[in-house]
């Protein structure tokens, strides 16, 4: 048989394909799916955060019946690996290829100033729960909107709570050498220090470090311990802190005291003290609902990271049912997004700022042991104190906080106390 | 004082450690001539296995010293399945055996994904072994405590294996020049699976020793791997007094650097490394140039 493709064939082939797949479009174009997708890490080792997002979007569109304000949604979940070059390839097949209306995700603050230029560009709005505070800060970016923290904004919180609630006086802070460990701690020392405390000592471990008793073995002369890891290194650095008899009391951010983690947690995580924008304690019926759903559907209690993304669910909903379900004008819908303000997500009611950053509430929790605690947990992160309408730039004036440096290894420095 | 001498304590442990994953990782390579990339997989591999047995995933659950040995074999076994059915099928390529283990590394790790899902799995400290020992102002945990003593029972074990038995002269050989061996009747390529499934259960083996100090979370391979890797090509690859020398060695510098020189942690643990492979490139008890 000739393989030779002629002119005629192909004019042959290229009309019968339109014939077949062409000719049907038009009739069922009466309303185009919202096309809603997702950058997450389904491999590697920050998978245990990314199957989360994916399970929180997953639990919301289930919820409502695959629908966003009269829309029908067209889901599409893309793996970066956890690596920022994957995070920018899946931002162009997201965008280019299947022509996403809006991005979630992705879960790094690495992956997300991997594209952060590129979204800018393609005027894709991108709602992730990622770190890197100057993207709401010193260098915004108007199509990025954060419904769940900035690194620092927690522990700004935890900050205030350590030296005015629990009276310390003396901080040592551990965490992971990287973006978000600088701005976790920088915003946990500027607040400590703003109420009279003081850190005497930064620790910062290179990332996926085994053994942590080296720098445990460095931990002396204050009354508090502050760490921020990420994922499921909380696991580790308890027990071993504990099986070392360090005494001192533990506080940490959204990431080192996650819901999601307590059923993994031993004995040596009570009494940690966290601060998180998302608690399972929260009994308001928006959050039970979250709960009941993603129980069902799952059947995992949820975190930090399957809450956000749930959110983030809410919070583009509200947004296409301001812009009257349409996304053809891109400034619009990005503003409507930005001016949503709802009252009853699972982690309570959120707006956002000027710059795209979430304004809402705060949990200070402490874990303990509980006989009678629900969905089968040994532990509980029992809600102390509520802070409400927390902003990223916490009781500092906006101009004041935004002429500092964002925080990193050396800032703010170490001071002799 | 009480800092030094908990770093000391510490890094010895760590060494231990490092010697039950890298012995079976520095004989694979001193025989079959590839680094086996899989190594990390089969640490990791282990510990999974003893943390769903010891933890009573199953409806069962069992002593955790009984886990380790179920682990153990699994892995073994699965190292043997390894060496057979795939390496073997491509003999004398070295270049695609390397490949093939580094593959089999990402299955690996994706089907420990999908089994134990992203979640970290605690593993509790055998009941026997928990609590400190408190020597004034020093804490040591009696499990690191008994690490240790595992690593060097574990080390006279396979001293006495490699250098008292029948199978230990032909594994040697094999090590020393294999083509020789090949013609005074050794079956070289027996040995193969036989110190293959030995590597891989000592990786598990280390894997679900370590579980209860490091837990067990997705990405523990590629922690561990590269620390195989610097204490192979530090002590030298197919010797075990090699592997027990960079063990500690690299022990003491993952330690000592991380608590002295944060900043430089990894630079210094790789460092020595560099010089060993600019000055002697056969590690300092190697027995071939790779």
């Amino acid at each position: 048989m000739s393989r030779k493709f002629t002119r005629r064939k192909f004019m042959a082939a290229a009309g019968a394909a339109a014939a077949t797949f062409k000719f049907p479009m038009p009739a069922i174009a009466q309303g185009a799916p919202f096309k809603l997708g997702l950058l997450t890490v389904k491999t590697g080792g920050l998978a245990q955060g990314g199957i989360q997002m994916e399970q929180g979007v997953l639990t919301w569109l289930k919820e409502h019946g695959n629908n966003m304000a009269g829309r029908k949604v067209e889901f599409f979940s893309a793996d970066t690996g956890g690596k920022p070059a994957g995070t920018k390839t899946k931002a162009q097949e997201l965008i280019e290829r299947d022509k996403v209306d809006v991005i979630l995700g992705p879960l790094a603050a690495f992956e997300l100033l991997a594209i952060d230029d590129y979204i800018e560009q393609h005027k894709t709005p991108t709602l992730s729960l990622a770190g890197a505070d100057d993207l709401t800060q010193r260098r915004p970016n108007p199509y990025f909107l954060r419904p769940s923290a900035c690194s620092s904004q927690a522990m700004h919180v935890m900050g205030h709570y350590a030296a005015k609630e629990m009276g310390k006086k003396k901080a040592i802070t551990i965490d992971w050498d990287f973006a978000f460990g600088y701005e976790q701690e920088g915003g946990f020392q500027a607040a400590f220090e703003k109420d009279g405390g003081c850190v005497v000592k930064k620790l910062y471990t290179p990332l996926g470090t085994p053994d942590y008793t080296p720098y445990i073995a460095q931990i002396a002369g204050c009354d508090v311990v502050c760490q921020g890891f990420p994922g499921g290194v909380p696991l580790r650095f308890l027990k071993q802190y504990a099986n070392f008899g360090v005494k001192f009391p533990l506080v940490t951010g959204e990431t080192g005291g996650d819901d999601a983690l307590l059923h993994s947690f031993g004995d040596e995580a009570v009494g940690q003290t966290s601060c998180c924008p998302y608690t399972l304690d929260l009994k308001t019926d928006g959050n039970q609902r979250f709960i009941k759903a993603i129980l069902k559907d799952f059947k995992v209690v949820p975190g930090f990271y399957a809450a956000g993304l749930y959110v983030n669910c809410d919070v583009v909903e509200a947004g296409l049912k301001a812009a009257s379900g349409t996304t053809a004008n891109k400034e619009k819908f990005m503003a409507a997004l930005k001016a949503v303000d709802l009252k009853d997500t699972p982690r309570g009611p959120i707006k956002f700022d000027h710059l795209g950053n979430v304004v809402g509430d705060f949990y200070v929790r402490v874990c303990e042991k509980r006989s009678d605690a629900p969905y089968g947990l040994k532990l509980w992160n029992k809600t102390v104190k509520t802070y409400k309408d927390v902003s990223q730039f916490w009781t500092w004036p906006e101009k004041e906080f935004l002429a500092h440096p964002v925080y990193s290894r050396d800032y703010p420095p170490v001071k002799k106390c | 004082m009480t800092f030094w001498l908990l770093l000391t304590v510490n890094s010895i442990t760590f060494g231990g450690l490092l010697f039950l994953l890298a012995a079976g990782f520095s004989l694979i390579f001193g025989l079959m001539r590839i680094p086996n990339l899989t190594h990390g997989s089969l640490f990791m591999l282990g510990a999974y296995f003893g943390a769903t047995f010891a933890g009573g995933y199953l409806s069962m659950t069992f002593n955790f010293w009984v886990a380790v040995l179920i682990a153990t074999v699994l892995v073994a076994a699965f190292g043997t399945v390894i060496e057979r059915f795939l390496l073997r099928q491509l003999p004398g390529q070295q270049m695609a055996q390397v490949l093939v283990t580094l593959g089999i590394s990402f299955i690996v790790a994706d089907f420990c994904l999908m089994v134990w899902g992203g979640d970290p799995v605690r593993v509790d400290t055998p009941p026997s072994l928990t609590g400190f020992l408190r020597y004034g102002p020093l804490v040591f945990p009696h499990y690191r405590l008994a690490v240790i003593a595992i690593a060097v029972a574990a080390a006279l074990g396979l001293w006495l294996l490699l250098d008292r038995t029948r199978l230990g002269a032909m594994i040697r050989a094999g090590v020393d020049d294999p083509d020789m061996a090949r013609v005074v009747g050794i079956r070289v390529s027996q040995l193969f699976t036989i110190v293959f499934a030995l590597g891989a259960g000592l990786a598990a083996f280390a894997g679900i020793i370590g579980a209860p100090i490091l837990s067990v979370y997705p990405g523990l391979d590629q922690d561990m791997l590269p620390l195989a890797l610097v204490v192979v090509i530090l002590g030298g690859s197919g010797s075990l007094l090699g592997s027990f020398v960079g063990s500690i060695v690299i022990g003491f510098i993952y330690n000592f650097g991380q608590a002295l020189l944060p900043e430089l942690s990894y630079f210094v643990l790789f460092l020595p490394m560099l010089v060993v492979l600019l000055v002697r490139p056969q590690g300092l008890f190697g027995r071939f140039v790779p």
